[in-house]
């Protein structure tokens, strides 16, 4: 029997390298082991893919939609649904890297083919996965690289693959931005083909020797006729790139780090941490199932629970897996869509290539009272299958007193570590409403009504804006 | 600045997917136009004239009435250059005033940091929807979004809690849960002072509905009812200055002619009843209204609809308005047009300006990005 300790450690650890997990997963999970459960996230290629067929049988407007919350929900029904959390949770957070947004690519199809291209290549080299990204169509039309032309370059692609996407600003010259540009003309796009009358076409990659600038480039001191692929197999090998991955995987997976712009300023959170992943990225040839291996089983992670303000898709998509509604293809996907929009995260639509802010910066005034109804929403409840069996599990403990009421619920919910004033108004509010009894139908039904508003009050907190 | 000693409140009302202007403020003698639409066309001798070059659509009746009695400013041709024909990214540039990169920082937000910069009054600006249009986002200006006005609060969303008592206890404990708490850390601090700040701004909010009464009678559709709201909270008396709210789809490419008659019957006549509905309370003076939508159509009709095109128009309208018609009707004539549409030759930052500067009596340079030609609509 897994004890108290690994099942927190086995949540923690689905929060970030998923959605979170129900109950009975988790202790599933701690029973099969931490590191076992870390190898297994770590091969989603062993697990089942979301079943297409049943997908588009349920949902057959999903397919190729045109309008962006049609693929946002396709989306976000993949991250409740998914069998490979840390698939989905990569594609995630290389969307938020490489952020690609529909107000330009006005082709929400292509940007959620982007995404699948993350699935695919989430836990493989980073090299190939630059090489995928430049080849990218909707990474194409939304840095302008379609206009990059021999004798005539376009820098934006250039610029933000050194500046956004690798290495990070500071860390290379102007110059280097204008032969990295040079090296990537005649990556282009095939002439789109009109939806009307035939229908929707997906955009290609398409290289055209004739426009690409064959001549000698001089790039971060090395010399040569390079293409683009040879200016990604330099990047790749910079320490700069390393870091900067790094450290946006300490971001995303272990705690709130300063923004993005002003890395070159403010030093790593945790230096020691980036340099045990710069270690693995090197060791592995930037390998991300190698550097994420070694994050997951560090004692870095195992020590930062709680550390991380949750995005709008990580509040959304976890509540609605802990609540239990949703599984399965059923209308609402895009109402759950629409409200990470609402929260502040318009999923294929990031407010611009630099992505959107993260930490503390995910809540305003708007945003928060959003996170809070919808949280509290669904967690109140108790008509729903999740929350049913977390009241059923306070039940079946046996618990009445108001103190072992609150500890219940907030172990069945998480387990959940709160803040000490937090904790003790919970307290109030179990205490003011006397506690628990299971004897008469009225009495269950007065119970079951108490959970509901402690689990909305819990969902409602601050503590719950963490993961 | 406005004649009145109030504060001047501005109403800004989007027309969500692309108006037809064409088919709005119509040039009715244009030979053009009745061969660019063969089916999507207000007949010759429906329109309301207003000279004799054009006239409105005979669903804007109510405008029509409000222009006549002078409180209309109606701007022809307003763009930008090279319009695109995206929604998202037009909208985008509007919101941003952004034409060439993609920019993160709402217009409207950066005028209400300038009304008020230190953030005192959590209802300074009232956006009446879901989720907040780009044109509201700026960090660390607090803008309040209520989706809908009955039922906006904290925890609203929690079933079964319709008993006064238990809805007051769990706003009590909410409000308990977000006190200043020691020792937290530097984001629970901020997240107790965004909870408290929006439990405030919807406990005053909540007031509004309370006190209205009114003997207009709004029509039952989204915008009515928005417009409405932006009434019960104007006359309500909270400082609020800015409101923001849209409607939607104006996208017509298909079966254009009954929904655009649609949407306009709803849009004028929810317009005028506001109108009514602020002098009734002597709330008129000191507001005005500005409507936009992101492009205007294609002058050659597809049949059925109109797909996307350039240069559309926008209104001021307001007691304080000087009504009329400001810019340049654009040509309809082949040659004139650009890629088969409207070629706009006004920019929309004047018409920004104008506003920020002669109503709101800010600089609008640092928030339109430049200085842009205005109109004197005052």
């Amino acid at each position: 029997m897994p004890n108290n300790e690994d099942i927190a450690l086995i949540a923690h650890l689905m929060r970030r390298a998923g959605f979170g997990a129900s109950r009975s997963e988790l202790e599933a999970r701690a029973a099969k082991g931490y590191e076992e459960t870390v190898e297994e996230l770590l091969h989603p290629e062993e697990q089942p893919p979301i079943d297409d067929d049943i997908l588009y049988r349920f949902l057959p407007g999903y397919e190729g939609a045109l309008g962006p919350p049609i693929n946002q929900a396709e989306w976000v029904y993949r991250m409740v649904n998914t069998q490979r959390p840390l698939e989905e949770k990569l594609a995630l957070f290389w969307h938020q890297l490489f952020a690609t947004g529909n107000s330009k690519v006005d082709n929400p199809p292509e940007i959620t083919q982007q995404i699948a291209m993350f699935r695919r290549q989430a836990l493989g080299g980073f090299r190939d996965l630059l090489v995928e990204l430049a080849k990218n169509p909707a990474m194409i039309w939304w840095l302008d690289n379609n206009g990059n032309h021999n004798g005539a370059i376009n820098e934006n692609w250039g610029r933000e693959l050194l500046e956004l996407f690798s290495m990070g600003v500071g860390n290379y010259s102007e110059d280097d931005i204008k032969e990295a540009s040079r090296a990537f003309t005649g990556w282009t796009i095939e002439p789109k083909i009109p939806r009307n009358p035939l229908g929707r076409f997906y955009w290609n990659f398409e290289y055209r020797p004739e426009d690409h600038d064959d001549g000698e480039k001089n790039f971060l001191g090395h010399t040569g006729n390079f293409n683009g692929q040879d200016i990604v197999d330099i990047v790749v090998k910079q320490p700069a790139t390393a870091r900067f991955l790094a450290r946006h995987l300490y971001n995303f997976f272990v705690a709130d780090e300063p923004q993005v712009p002003s890395w070159n300023i403010n030093p790593p959170n945790d230096p020691d941490a980036v340099d045990q992943l710069v270690a693995a990225y090197d060791e592995s040839d930037g390998s991300l199932r190698a550097m994420l291996r070694v994050l997951f089983n560090s004692d870095f992670f195992k020590n930062a629970r709680f550390a991380r303000v949750k995005s709008p898709a990580e509040l959304v998509v976890s509540t609605v897996r802990l609540a239990g509604n949703y599984q399965n293809p059923r209308p609402g996907f895009n109402t759950l869509a629409m409200e990470c929009n609402w929260q502040g995260q318009e999923l294929l639509n990031p407010p611009s290539v630099e992505s959107w802010h993260t930490g503390s910066e995910w809540i305003d005034g708007g945003a928060l009272v959003r996170r809070v109804n919808f949280a509290a929403g669904l967690m109140g409840d108790t008509s729903l299958p999740g929350v049913r069996a977390i009241i059923d599990g306070v039940r079946e403990r046996g618990v009445t007193a108001p103190e072992e009421v609150v500890d219940a619920c907030l172990d069945l919910v998480g387990p959940l570590e709160f803040s000490e004033a937090t904790r003790s108004e919970l307290l109030d509010q179990a205490t003011e409403d006397g506690g628990l009894n299971w004897g008469t139908d009225e009495e269950s039904e007065k119970s079951e009504r108490k959970l509901g508003v402690m689990l909305a009050l819990i969902a409602a907190s601050r503590d719950f804006q963490f993961a | 600045m406005t004649a009145t000693k109030k504060d001047p409140v501005v109403v800004i009302l989007q027309l969500t997917g692309a108006n037809d202007y064409l088919n709005t403020i119509i040039p009715y003698n244009d030979g053009n136009y009745y061969d660019n639409r063969p089916k999507v066309v207000i007949p010759q001798e429906t329109v309301l004239p207003i000279d004799d070059e054009l006239a409105f659509n005979p669903v804007l009746a109510p405008l029509k009435a409000m222009y006549d009695e002078g409180n209309i400013a109606i701007i022809h041709g307003i763009g930008f250059e090279n319009s695109p024909r995206s929604h998202f990214r037009a909208m985008d540039i509007w919101h941003t005033c952004e034409p060439d990169v993609v920019g993160t920082e709402g217009w409207v937000a950066k005028v209400v940091r300038d009304l008020d910069p230190e953030g005192e009054n959590v209802l300074k600006c009232v956006n009446f929807g879901q989720g907040l249009p780009r044109a509201l986002a700026l960090r660390g200006v607090p803008i309040t979004s209520v989706s809908n006005l009955e039922s906006y609060g904290i925890m609203s969303s929690v079933p079964n809690m319709e008993a006064e008592d238990d809805r007051a206890r769990l706003l009590d404990r909410f409000a308990r849960m977000y006190a200043p708490a020691i020792g937290t850390g530097a984001t629970m601090d901020y997240l107790g002072q965004t909870g408290r700040d929006a439990l405030k701004g919807a406990d005053i909010i909540k007031a509004a509905p309370e006190q209205y009464t009114s003997t207009v009678e709004y029509a039952d559709n989204a915008i009515a009812k928005y417009l409405r709201d932006v009434a019960r909270v104007h006359t309500a008396d909270l400082g609020t200055q800015i409101f923001y709210t849209s409607h939607a789809p104006f996208d017509t490419h298909f079966n254009q002619p009954p929904m655009h008659t649609k949407l306009w019957t709803e849009v004028s006549g929810a317009i005028s009843d506001f109108f009514d509905d602020l002098r009734e309370h002597d709330a008129a003076d000191n507001v005005v209204m500005m409507v936009f939508t992101e492009f205007g159509r294609r002058v050659r009709d597809n049949g059925t609809g109109t797909d996307h095109g350039a240069g559309g128009g926008a209104f001021i309208i307001g007691d304080q308005v000087k009504g009329g018609m400001y810019g340049t009707y654009p040509s309809l004539k082949a040659e004139d047009l650009n890629q088969g549409d409207l070629d706009p030759n006004y920019d929309f930052r004047g018409f920004y300006a104008s506003v920020i500067d002669q109503w709101l009596g800010l600089d609008p340079v640092p928030i339109v990005g430049g200085n842009f030609e205005q109109i004197q609509f005052v």
